[in-house]
């Protein structure tokens, strides 16, 4: 299905370029010892951008909670509908939150609190996007 | 016209307000409500229908437009100053004053002032705040001696088509963190499914507070519902309402419409010799919140909604006692919720407010939620807020006039992450 592209931008582009090496980081201040998703261009603590570096993670989390689209106002996803959006926090820091469609999981019927793995899905030549799949 | 920044009430600890009680409301003004504008009915467009409700409020106030020396609107409703629904352009425009979009899907002050030929403005701003936010920059702006009475405008617009559809296969800005996985409105029923999950709950517990918003809405003259589709809303309506996410059906989701709303805000003194009951402000807070992470949580919710509460108590001086009105923005319906909780109003602690709504909370009762019917009883103007409450303390709220005790009213709206709250009593102290 063709769905919206990620278009990256200058603060943006280490992430997706991690992405397609299959690698999924989060930045990091090092002065406020915090981690930051989205990224942004500076942190949002100390609102420096000398110590923010980018960090490799360990690409597990758990399933927090979610919903079922049913009629969305992005057209591309129309012909998916309903779909499952699940939120994921990152297992070393659970504030930090991810996007998911659960692939291969039945609409509804989304494990919360279950343990999931970071894979990545081709939603363009070149561009892969962070999916995850329930490993327990 | 640059939009004024400083006035806003938002850093903590707040002390109490230092104009409380020198502020009040007077009157208030609305056009009828109509679901679109037809695009053809010159006498039907946002800005035709905010100078009638601008006109309507100054004759409720009983003032004359040189009386009037500020005049703040919000120019479409949107917090970006733009539109709701879809621009006029590129259509070819009208004739004067309808030669921009101006007039026609937003509406400036400046624009306002011209066509009421209000002589005496030396205070103006135009911007995209919701209602309660122009009525707290007022309110400051008085109480600073900026402005002495003050016209209040806010216009909500709606064109043909559906707004906020993207049709872009590029997801750019913040739109790459969200897109490419469908969210959206997901988002609401997401933290609902969040809230559902902590405090043992389901979305069938809404229905008889939207039963009961949809039966005072129709109350209101102003209302979309009462005036054109006045048949009873039922329980069972509510239940078998269409799903837009899970969480989050058609019924928990306001229906945007196209109308205006006036309010003449005024000094404590000058209200004395006006037409209306003063309506005084006894505090105004802002609030503006951003998500620890990708999406907004149940946590970040309550955190924020904790922190408005605390404000509006420590700028007022009161307690959740002394509140008798209490109207929190219902736009998604499950905002609500988390207004009520975060202020206690009733005793309503986290987790609460199912089992409160399961209660009596009829406006004949001792808990007249959203007395007037919030946004779900009469449709996205945002206004029955502050008219409903202005009323409810002047007594004159006619078949919605609640039984029980009517000297303070609060409201807060517009969003969990960016709100407003004004606390108005019947008395300056
Ligand atoms: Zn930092």
């Amino acid at each position: 299905m063709p769905r919206p592209i990620p278009v990256p931008d200058a603060t943006s582009k280490p992430f997706w370029d991690a992405c397609n090496e299959k690698r999924l980081i989060v930045q990091h201040c090092t002065y406020c010892d915090r981690k930051q998703f989205p990224p942004e261009p500076e942190c949002r603590e100390c609102g420096w951008h000398f110590h923010l570096s980018w960090l490799e993670t360990s690409g597990r989390g758990t399933i927090v909670g979610y919903s079922v689209t049913y009629e969305s106002r992005i057209q591309a996803w129309h012909p998916e509908q309903p779909f499952n959006n699940v939120i994921i926090a990152l297992e070393e820091d659970p504030v930090i939150n991810f996007h998911s469609n659960l692939p291969g999981v039945p609409v509804d019927e989304v494990p919360v609190g279950a343990t999931v793995e970071v894979e990545f899905l081709e939603v363009t030549d070149g561009q892969l996007i962070p999916e995850w799949r329930v490993v327990s | 016209m640059a939009k004024e920044t400083g006035w806003e009430r938002n850093s903590d600890p707040l002390g109490i307000w230092e104009h409380r009680g020198k502020v009040a409301m007077v009157g208030r003004g609305h056009s009828t409500t109509d679901r679109r504008w037809d695009g053809e009915s010159m006498d039907k467009t946002l800005g035709a229908y905010s100078l009638v409700a601008a006109q309507n409020a100054m004759e409720d106030a009983g003032i004359s437009p040189d009386e009037v020396d500020g005049i703040i609107s919000s120019a479409g409703g949107q917090a970006n100053g733009q539109p709701l629904g879809e621009v006029w352009a590129p259509r070819p425009y009208f004739d004067p004053p309808y030669d921009s979009e101006d007039g026609l899907s937003h509406v400036t002050a400046e624009w306002l002032a011209k066509q009421l030929d209000l002589k005496n403005v030396t205070y103006m701003n135009s911007h995209g705040d919701t209602v309660w936010n122009l009525i707290g920059q007022a309110a400051q702006a008085i109480g600073d001696g900026r402005a002495t009475v003050c016209l209040v405008t806010y216009p909500n617009g709606n064109m043909a088509g559906r707004y906020h559809q993207e049709s872009s296969l590029e997801a750019s800005g913040n739109a790459q963190w969200s897109s490419p996985w469908g969210w959206g409105l997901s988002g609401q029923g997401f933290t609902f499914d969040q809230y559902c999950r902590k405090y043992g709950s389901n979305h069938d517990r809404m229905a008889p507070f939207i039963v009961q918003e949809h039966k005072n809405g129709r109350l209101w003259p102003y209302s979309y519902y009462a005036l054109h589709e006045p048949e009873p809303f039922t329980e069972e309506d509510y239940l078998n309402g269409r799903m837009i996410a899970k969480g989050l059906s058609i019924f928990d989701c306001d229906r945007p419409v196209q109308a205006a709303a006036c309010y003449v805000v005024t000094t404590a003194e000058r209200a004395k010799d006006m037409k209306q009951k003063p309506v005084y402000i006894l505090d105004h807070t802002e609030s503006a919140f951003r998500p620890r992470s990708l999406v907004q949580t149940l946590d970040d919710t309550e955190e924020w909604t904790d922190i408005q509460a605390k404000r509006a108590y420590a700028g007022s001086g009161l307690t959740p006692d002394d509140i008798d009105l209490f109207s929190p923005y219902d736009g998604f319906a499950v905002f609500t919720q988390y207004f009520l909780e975060a202020f206690e109003w009733r005793g309503v602690k986290r987790g609460d407010a199912h089992d409160f709504y399961a209660g009596d909370i009829s406006l004949e009762g001792p808990n007249p939620l959203n007395a007037g019917g919030g946004n779900m009883g009469t449709g996205r103007m945002r206004t029955v807020f502050i008219t409903d409450s202005m009323e409810q303390l002047q007594g004159r709220a006619g078949p919605r006039q609640v039984k029980g005790k009517a000297e303070i009213a609060v409201t807060i709206g517009v969003l969990p992450g960016n709100a407003g709250c004004l606390v108005f009593s019947s008395t300056p102290d």
